[in-house]
Parts: structure tokens; C-alpha cells; sequence
């Protein structure tokens, strides 16, 4: 029996097939990149939510930062929370930290029973296109929207629009804070721990006009700057502000919320935000 | 050089791979839902046509036609296509790490489409010239893009209509398919006249 016209035809396939392995193993060894080995172990660790709370691009980012700068903080992860802080330092071998658990809190408690629309408003159903027309449709023009942008925005499904304004449901919320880069009034911001004194107004007018659109509105009277033994709160364009680093949920807590004339101090707590008066 | 705008021009509209040859339907249906995945994988699709002919038209010239061995056509062609965009992915892990990244899967993919192995198979038959059968390649590319970027325009349109229930997903898009290649039969003759 002839085999050489299957020859003729194996051979040439044969070594156009050695040529291209060939060029293609020196290829991959000459233009070779390199990869931190421990990459892929600390990518392993990530949540893989990609919300950036970290203050990196996505999860690639933050493992990509954490592998080739050691100075890079294992404990950035806010979803991720103690669990992940712990895997990290595991992996990568540095000391492990607490990390700073944050949830969201909407600055803004003027619902339906509390303020009123100025106009009717049948344009599209979000908070960035409503802000556009007057400043949205509410007679504060400070205030919670209500058209949910920041409900969209959250991967967990943790705000809801209740009565008119966005409410937080804490035991969901992971603290990424994309809702609050959603927000077209920027109420939202991120607090430290769960149980706190939170301020629900962030009108910016002066107090007389603040009355007249919001029974909830801070009129920055200045009540809560006198009683806080910290000095945590301040008011700052008429409105009160806490920072978190003084307050420190001083032995008589929620002083500043049962002082408060309007009421807009409350106090937060796993089950939602409560009105002191 | 009329020649060669002729051969470009009848390649992106007469001839379009996708719409008039119907070669290379699953990048089209797959990858044609947003634009810059679009853009991004007719762009590769472009590359690895050029390269493949300037590949594959000498050893066909050189090679097979030469040695009798016309037949081993096909497999020849995918063999070295396919290590040719193994080598591009490569080269552009190493070089432009950022073009590597915004391919992503499209290059590999590119491996095994037919309207890669199409190009390089009908510039052989036509008897094309080298420098012909490169035109004929970008100006296949290039319909490719046409097409793609055509199409996620009429998918970003259609994701916005109310289609019937019946319709809605894949059933809707080949309707939309059909009515973009069936626009594309307008072209037939102008090209030739063009230049008459």
C-alpha cells in the first residue's frame, strides 16, 4: 500500500504546526508578564461587588494595590467588614485591623406629614431629572427627592421611599456609599457604627424660611452646640453638623436629640431611625 | 488603483460579510448589544483579518498551490489563524496591556469565526493579488464594523420600543436582522456603475 499521499499531506501540516508552537512558546517566554503570585489568592478574598468604598477601581484595583504596595491598608473593605480584613491580613501576612464599619443615613426626615409639594410633577421618574425643574417638586428644595436614584443605585436593595423620603434599612446596608454619590441633593453620607445620633435635616436657609417649608427642619438655634459635653456638633450655613470623631456616644446619650427644638436630631439604630420628640 | 477602490468599496457595502454573505451571524447577534463592545470587537476583527491574509496569501501562493496541496486549504488556514491571535494576544499582553484589557474575550473568540476564515478563503478564489486580497480584507473588516456599530444602534432602539411579548429577545432581533442585510441589497450595482 502508497502512504505518501497521506505523507504529503501530514508532513507540511506537521511542521507548519511545529513552526507556529514554536514561535508561540518563544513568544509567551520572551514577552512573558510578570503576575504577583499572591494576586489572585487576595482578588479570592474580595467580595467582588466592585462599589469602590475602597477608594480603588473595583476589587481588581484595590488586590492589584494591596499586592505590589505593602503600605496599601488590608482593612479598606467595608462590605466585606471584619471577615474580609482578617482573610487579607492572612494572605498577605500584616497584622490584622478592625475595619471601620460605616452605614449610609439619609439627612433629610421632612416626609409627607412634615413638608409639601409646591408643584405637581409629572416629568421623569428621577431625583437628577426632577432637581432640574425648580429644584424638584417639594417646597424644600434642600430635601429627599423621593424618586429613588439612590434605591437605584444600591446593590443590596437596602433603601426604600417611604411616605415621600428614603429610608436606610441598616441590617442591609453594607456602607459603600454609592448612594450617596448618587443623590442629587447630597443627603446621603456614611456614618461609623450603626447606633448613633444622626442629624435628618440639611437645609441651608435661615431658620424662619427653614419653618416655613419643613416642620422638620433644623433652624440652627443652637441648642445641641450648648448641650454636646464633646463639642461634636456645629452649625455650619444653618444647619447642624456632627462630627463623628468627637462624638463619642457620651454617657448621656441622645442629650442633643431630646434638646433639639424641632426634633430633627433622632437616633439611629439597627431597627431604622427614631424621633426623640 | 480604480480596481482596488472597487474592491474596497463592493467589500463594506455589495459584499458585507455579515449582511450579504451571512458569514460571521455569531459576533453580530452576540456582541452587537452595546456599542463599544461593538466597536471593540470589529476593531479586533479588522487586526486579525489583515493579519491573516498577509499570513495565509503566501503560504497558499508559495506553499500549497506550488506542492499540489490546494486541499489542505481549510485546516491550514485555522491552524495558522488560530496561532496568529494567539500571538497578537500576546504581544498585546505584553506591549498595550490596555488595548488587551478593552478586547478581553473578543480576541480568542476571533480564532474560530468564519468571516476570518471566509476573507482569507474567498481572496485565494477571487485570485486576488496580495495587494488586492489586503484590500479586500480591510474593506471586509471595515463592513463588519459598519454592520455591528448599524446594529447596536437598531438594538438600543429596539430596547427602548414596546415589542410584543412574543417577539421580545432573540425573535425581534433576527426580524431587525433581516430588515438591516435586506437595506443592504440597495447597494447591489451602484459600485460597478460608479466607476463606469
Amino acid at each position: 500500500m502508497d502512504f505518501s499521499p497521506i505523507l504529503t499531506a501530514v508532513i507540511p501540516v506537521v511542521i507548519i504546526g511545529v513552526i507556529c508552537a514554536a514561535v508561540l512558546v518563544a513568544a509567551s517566554k520572551i514577552m512573558a508578564v510578570k503576575e504577583d503570585e499572591r494576586f489572585p489568592a487576595v482578588r479570592e478574598c474580595l467580595p467582588g461587588a466592585n462599589c469602590g468604598a475602597c477608594g480603588f477601581a473595583g476589587c481588581d484595583g484595590y488586590a492589584k494595590a494591596l499586592c505590589e504596595n505593602p503600605d496599601t491598608p488590608a482593612n479598606l473593605c467595608i462590605p466585606g467588614a471584619d471577615g474580609v480584613a482578617r482573610q487579607l491580613s492572612e494572605v498577605l501576612g500584616v497584622e490584622f485591623e478592625d475595619v471601620v464599619e460605616q452605614v449610609a443615613v439619609v439627612h433629610c426626615a421632612g416626609d409627607c406629614s412634615y413638608t409639601e409639594d409646591k408643584v405637581d410633577y409629572h416629568g421623569m421618574q428621577t431625583c437628577s431629572a426632577a432637581k432640574l425643574m425648580y429644584g424638584g417638586k417639594g417646597s424644600c428644595t434642600y430635601g429627599c427627592l423621593g424618586l429613588g436614584d439612590c434605591a437605584a443605585a444600591c446593590p443590596q436593595d437596602a433603601i426604600c421611599i417611604e411616605n415621600g423620603i428614603a429610608h436606610v434599612n441598616t441590617r442591609k446596608c453594607i456602607g459603600c456609599g454609592l448612594c450617596a454619590k448618587a443623590c442629587p441633593n447630597h443627603l446621603i453620607s456614611l456614618v461609623p457604627d450603626v447606633e448613633r445620633v444622626v442629624i435628618t435635616c440639611s437645609n441651608k436657609d435661615k431658620g424662619a424660611q427653614t419653618r416655613k417649608v419643613c416642620k422638620n427642619g433644623c433652624i440652627g438655634c443652637r441648642k445641641c452646640v450648648k448641650v454636646c459635653p464633646n463639642g461634636a456638633i456645629t452649625v455650619e450655613n444653618n444647619c447642624a453638623v456632627i462630627d463623628y470623631e468627637k462624638c463619642d456616644n457620651c454617657p448621656d446619650f441622645g442629650i442633643c436629640a431630646r434638646s433639639c427644638t424641632t426634633g430633627c436630631i433622632m437616633l439611629a439604630d439597627l431597627s431604622g431611625i427614631h424621633r426623640v420628640k | 488603483m480604480t480596481k482596488l477602490i472597487i474592491i474596497l468599496l463592493s467589500a463594506v457595502f455589495i459584499n458585507n460579510y455579515v449582511l450579504s454573505r451571512f458569514l460571521g451571524i455569531c459576533p453580530f447577534l452576540g456582541v452587537s448589544k452595546k456599542l463599544d463592545s461593538a466597536t471593540g470587537m470589529s476593531l479586533a476583527v479588522i487586526f486579525v483579518m489583515l493579519m491573516a491574509t498577509a499570513v495565509t496569501w503566501p503560504i497558499q501562493t508559495y506553499l500549497l498551490t506550488p506542492s499540489n496541496l490546494g486541499y489542505l486549504q481549510t485546516i491550514v488556514f485555522i491552524l495558522v489563524i488560530a496561532a496568529l491571535v494567539q500571538l497578537v494576544e500576546i504581544v498585546l499582553k505584553r506591549y498595550i496591556p490596555s488595548l488587551h484589557k478593552s478586547l478581553g474575550v473578543y480576541l480568542p473568540l476571533i480564532t474560530t469565526n468564519c468571516a476570518v476564515l471566509g476573507v482569507t478563503i474567498l481572496n485565494i478564489d477571487e485570485g486576488y493579488t496580495f495587494l488586492e486580497a489586503m484590500v479586500n480584507s480591510l474593506g471586509s473588516g471595515l463592513g463588519f464594523f459598519l454592520a455591528m456599530v448599524m446594529f447596536s444602534g437598531v438594538r438600543s432602539t429596539i430596547e427602548g420600543c414596546d415589542v410584543p411579548k412574543s417577539f421580545k429577545g432573540l425573535p425581534i432581533t433576527l426580524v431587525a436582522a433581516a430588515i438591516t442585510s435586506l437595506s443592504f441589497l440597495g447597494f447591489g450595482g451602484v459600485i460597478e456603475n460608479l466607476f463606469a
